[in-house]
């Protein structure tokens, strides 16, 4: 069986709709990120680790997106996948057009980077690709 | 009301949902990824109605295609096209040794979908007509199965703030092929459509296509008078990507072969035919063809989706350009002589050093 990457297990995903799990039990930190004309905004953010972060993913476009997020070795899975749609977890997401999804993650190792991309053909190519740094 | 000219092109083929998925997120037919049917075009217009032809080409294989094209109005007909026009025009405008081996070409949270206005069968193409803006087509191509490209949502918008009419096609390779039709066997359609909107779209043409890869694609003009056109493909330093491969009053013949073909007969007895030949990059045609044929010469920025209608700035006027270039090769003669003459008429007046 395939060994977790160091990067992936340092995203510690998870927890969709709990309280627990995280160290004070407060609410979780949110940010939007708008997905308009096939590109991601913003692009780029920080959030710190440890706690529950949830991902409000708005599809302002009139076409299905994805929001996938994880380490290079995740994405190149991803790359050659064959799964349709996405869901059953929380850094995998399928985002029907114009609505807005919900997810809660939390990232545990500071000081790491990884990537959201949407794997849906030429949407990477197209531009479809955001940075998510670990303070 | 807007005046004027013709119309378009473009009909970008687009990847229909029948087809099995085999990535992330599914995508991609039979055929693999999204191809590109269109080949050439016919725009004609006159008495204010424009005429529009183009051929969807049977390329082989099985499943479905589709291909959503901009229009400037509602048309008022949607038919079979006549078997040889867009032929005859290729004839007309290329040189005999060339052309023999040419082939014709071939949830929802706040948006509904659009308004279908029209809907027919032609040969293995189910044509609709349809009304809305960016969010609507998009919603209702997603709900028939077309699989939309990532530049679409930018691109329908870009046609349905200025026109929210377009053409959809979708096109069954099964049932071409029960038909008997021939890999290379195109339909052509014709669109009859009351516009006095000059624009023929262009930037369709490269939807679903890499920024790096190459439009091309022939665009034939029929006017009653030469038009003008923003960008203007005569213009070599604009570098639009546009070139006017021919540009002269259309013959008796040609005129006379036209209107003999099926759903021709309004080709006029007297007309300017202009060939438009496009090979640019996908991520430089961000533009339309704007066209006025009023004789005032003036396309319309907005048509051509130019600032502060587009993404694009609007080409600069070249003409003060070629007058400059113009005098300052004038100016070479006549400053030489000047020279020569300041040279003459100093050599003598000048100390000598040293003296």
């Amino acid at each position: 069986m395939r060994r977790p990457s160091a990067a992936l297990l340092a995203l510690l995903l998870l927890l969709a709709g709990l309280g627990a799990g995280c160290g004070d039990g407060s609410e979780p930190l949110r940010v939007e990120i708008r997905i308009h004309y096939s590109h991601f905004e913003p692009v780029a953010f920080s959030v710190p680790h440890g706690v529950l972060v949830t991902l409000v993913l708005i599809n302002e476009d009139p076409i299905d997106h994805e929001f996938l997020i994880g380490d290079e070795a995740f994405h190149e899975r991803h790359r050659n996948g064959t799964e349709a749609q996405h869901g059953a977890r929380p850094n995998e997401v399928s985002i029907a057009a114009l609505t807005t999804v919900e997810t809660t993650l939390v990232f545990d190792a500071p000081g790491t980077t990884v990537r959201y991309i949407c794997h849906l053909p030429s949407h990477e190519a197209y531009g479809m690709v955001g940075t998510l740094t670990v303070t | 009301m807007r005046r004027l000219i013709s119309i378009i092109i473009a009909s970008v083929a687009l990847v229909l949902t029948a087809a099995p998925a085999l990535a992330c997120g599914g995508l991609i037919g039979p055929n693999g990824a999204v191809n590109l049917l269109r080949t050439t075009t016919f725009a004609g217009y006159h008495d204010g109605v424009e005429h529009y032809v183009t051929a969807f080409q049977f390329a082989g294989g099985g499943g479905a295609f589709g291909s959503i094209t901009p229009l400037p109005g509602i048309p008022t007909n949607v038919e079979r096209g006549g078997d040889w026009t867009l032929q005859r025009l290729v004839i007309e405008t290329t040189p005999q040794e060339q052309s023999a081996g040419f082939l014709l070409g071939a949830r929802a949270a706040s948006a509904d979908s659009a308004e279908v206005l029209l809907e027919t069968r032609i040969d293995a193409l189910d044509i609709t007509i349809l009304r809305g803006g960016g969010d609507e087509v998009g919603v209702w191509a997603k709900e028939n199965g077309f699989r939309l490209p990532p530049d679409a949502p930018e691109v329908l918008d870009f046609y349905a703030e200025r026109s929210p009419i377009f053409m959809a096609a979708s096109f069954d390779a099964d049932a071409a092929a029960e038909r008997g039709q021939a890999v290379g066997d195109g339909t052509p359609v014709h669109l009859t459509i009351p516009t006095d909107n000059p624009w023929v779209p262009l930037r369709i043409l490269g939807l679903g296509k890499g920024a790096a890869e190459t439009v091309e694609a022939d665009v034939f003009l029929l006017t009653d008078d030469r038009p003008a056109m923003l960008p203007n493909p005569s213009d070599l330093l604009a570098n639009s990507g546009l070139a006017l491969d021919h540009s002269a009053a259309a013959s008796a013949q040609l005129l006379a072969d036209l209107r003999s073909d099926e759903g021709m007969e309004w080709i006029p007895d007297r007309a300017w035919l202009s060939k438009i030949r496009i090979d640019v990059t996908a991520a430089t045609l961000r533009y339309d063809l704007a066209i006025d044929v009023s004789g005032a010469g003036t396309p319309s920025l907005q048509d051509a989706g130019f600032k502060p209608f587009g993404p694009l700035p609007a080409p600069p006027a070249t003409t003060g350009i070629w007058i400059l270039l113009l005098a300052s090769v004038l100016a070479l003669p006549v400053g030489g002589v000047l020279l020569l003459t300041a040279a003459a008429r100093g050599g003598g007046a000048r100390p000598l050093a040293g003296g």
